[in-house]
């Protein structure tokens, strides 16, 4: 590797993609146009993001597909996308985890060229580039369908951004969901969400979309108990990224489960989504 | 046609050193030093935005004098090797020898070839981690590279404020007593420097995984007015101890 100096009329100033191409590392390969693998590509499934009073709480399940079949069962789906925002990915999940890694190191990037950190908003149009060059892929199947959240340090609040395959993002107002069970697991934040939740009733509500989606969806993994295994939880506030420890998140998973048994056991009705502990 | 005038090649080199000695020592200086938890790097400069002391990995600092746009350039060069490297390998197999090397390697080939040498002189800096120990590169204008193990000293009338900055050396010393000894170091007898004429940064062992943190300001003031060293030569103002305030986990000191 030589000194990766650029004459100025050709710098590539901090832009870390655009350093890439130049530099022969390539960022995303290109698929042979009709080649049919989208079935026996991996895919990685729902995840959630809702805002409460301090910043952002995000979730994703664990399970990735291929096909009808269970690829994988403790695959990572939200991740750190910097100090102050997560990112969490659903759809062709090679193509997603690479997409998370040069978000990352882009964000990062930035901020040790510049001298300061992108905004927030900077930040969500930077994925939104990543996500539409991806298009090509998208229309063979090959779709990655981020989700975007975190603290505003200039407004002091917790913002979420989803998008579409063509790069398209759009600011949400409470929550998201996305990816093969996101439509349930929208509708079980939707019956829970209020302004103001704190941060255990919103961890509560994003535990319950992950079990209300994986009990209706095949691509979704609930809380694995034999394993050991629970969905990932994360929160962002003015401290920053945090996750949710491993240990909290299984405690409220046993405690849903244990609260959907009882209330089946007399009158044989469960119980869906309602209020939070 | 007019034919060029015949110079000894010791005459060009001669010339060149000189040319790029000159603009160095023009420069205000810099310590960079090994401490209990890391290392530490002082610097004078009354800037509040032109850096000299920057981050470029998750365990790498660069540090530069000299002139501004010429260090800054390799600064930005230095982040793209890294993160291009640890994009296509892996974080870990980043490392700072391998980037002092490719530094000295372009500083070297401009003193030889280009009409110009550059006016800088640089240091890369790794803190140790699993036991490994620190390391500290100091690269000067033509490519020679220094491997140092305690500290380095870059800019004008480095010989000088080594001197006085090795009396009483030692690695063990904590952030505000490393920080004191670096200042008054950069000082000299005859002068006082206050927090607006200097730079201080950081590389932390136990920072997380990004270990680079600019001391602020306030903080910098705190360990200013902290007790001098016994055998001090005068000019402690003999304020409180400062008891090590820290901000938390700011890793890139931006508000």
């Amino acid at each position: 590797m030589a000194l990766p100096l650029f004459p100025p009329t050709e710098d590539p100033g901090p832009d870390f993609s655009s350093l890439l191409r130049r530099s022969a590392v390539p960022a995303f390969p290109a698929v042979p146009q009709g080649a049919d693998i989208a079935a026996s590509v991996r895919h990685a499934t729902t995840v959630v993001a809702l805002r409460f009073a301090d910043g952002i709480v995000m979730a994703g399940d664990r399970r990735a597909t291929e096909g009808h079949a269970i690829a994988h069962r403790a695959m990572e789906k939200v991740f750190p996308a910097d100090r102050y925002s997560a990112v969490a990915i659903a759809g062709a999940a090679g193509f997603a985890v690479e997409m998370v890694r040069l978000f990352q190191t882009q964000l990062e990037h930035y901020e040790k060229v510049e001298g300061v950190t992108l905004s927030l908003e900077g930040k969500a149009n930077q994925l939104a580039q990543m996500v539409r060059q991806q298009l090509p892929l998208a229309m063979q199947g090959l779709a990655v369908v981020p989700l975007f959240a975190g603290y505003d340090t200039s407004r002091g609040v917790g913002r979420i951004y989803s998008y579409d395959v063509t790069g398209g993002h759009y600011e949400e107002a409470d929550y998201q969901a996305t990816g093969s069970g996101g439509r349930d697991a929208r509708t079980t934040i939707k019956l829970g969400f209020r302004e103001g939740l704190s941060r255990e009733e919103a961890v509560e509500l994003a535990i319950q979309a992950l079990y209300e989606a994986a009990d209706e969806d095949s691509g979704t993994g609930g809380p694995d108990v034999v394993r050991g295994i629970y969905p990932t939880v994360a929160v962002v506030t003015a401290d920053g990224y945090a996750e949710v420890p491993e240990q909290e998140v299984a405690d409220r998973f046993g405690a849903l489960v244990e609260r959907k048994r009882m209330g089946r056991t007399p009158n044989g009705s469960a119980s869906g989504g309602g209020e939070p502990a | 046609m007019t034919m060029p005038f015949y110079v000894a090649p010791e005459q060009v080199m001669k010339d060149r050193a000189e040319y790029a000695q000159k603009g160095i020592a023009r420069g205000r200086a810099l310590i960079a030093t090994v401490y209990a938890d890391g290392v530490l790097i002082v610097a004078e400069n009354p800037s509040r935005s032109l850096h000299k002391i920057s981050e470029i990995y998750d365990r790498i600092a660069f540090a530069g004098v000299g002139k501004y746009n010429e260090y800054d350039q390799l600064r930005v060069a230095g982040v793209r090797h890294a993160d291009t490297k640890g994009f296509a390998y892996s974080r870990e197999d980043v490392d700072a020898r391998s980037l002092a090397n490719l530094y000295a390697q372009f500083l070297g080939n401009v003193f030889t070839h280009e009409m110009k040498p550059l006016e800088v002189e640089i240091l890369v800096a790794e803190v140790g981690s699993n036991g490994k120990p620190d390391q500290l590169y100091h690269i000067a204008y033509e490519g020679t590279i220094t491997d140092e193990d305690r500290f380095a000293v870059l800019g004008g009338d480095a010989e000088t404020i080594a001197q006085r900055f090795a009396d009483g050396w030692r690695g063990d010393r904590d952030l505000p007593d490393a920080v004191r000894a670096a200042v008054r170091a950069l000082a000299g007898p005859e002068r006082t420097l206050g927090p607006d004429d200097l730079e201080v940064a950081l590389l932390g062992r136990e920072n997380g995984r990004r270990a680079f943190r600019r001391v602020a300001d306030g903080e910098l003031a705190g360990i200013l007015s902290g007790p001098d060293e016994p055998a001090g030569d005068g000019q402690a103002s003999g304020g409180a101890r400062s008891g090590g305030e820290q901000l938390p986990g700011a890793s890139d000191g931006s508000p």
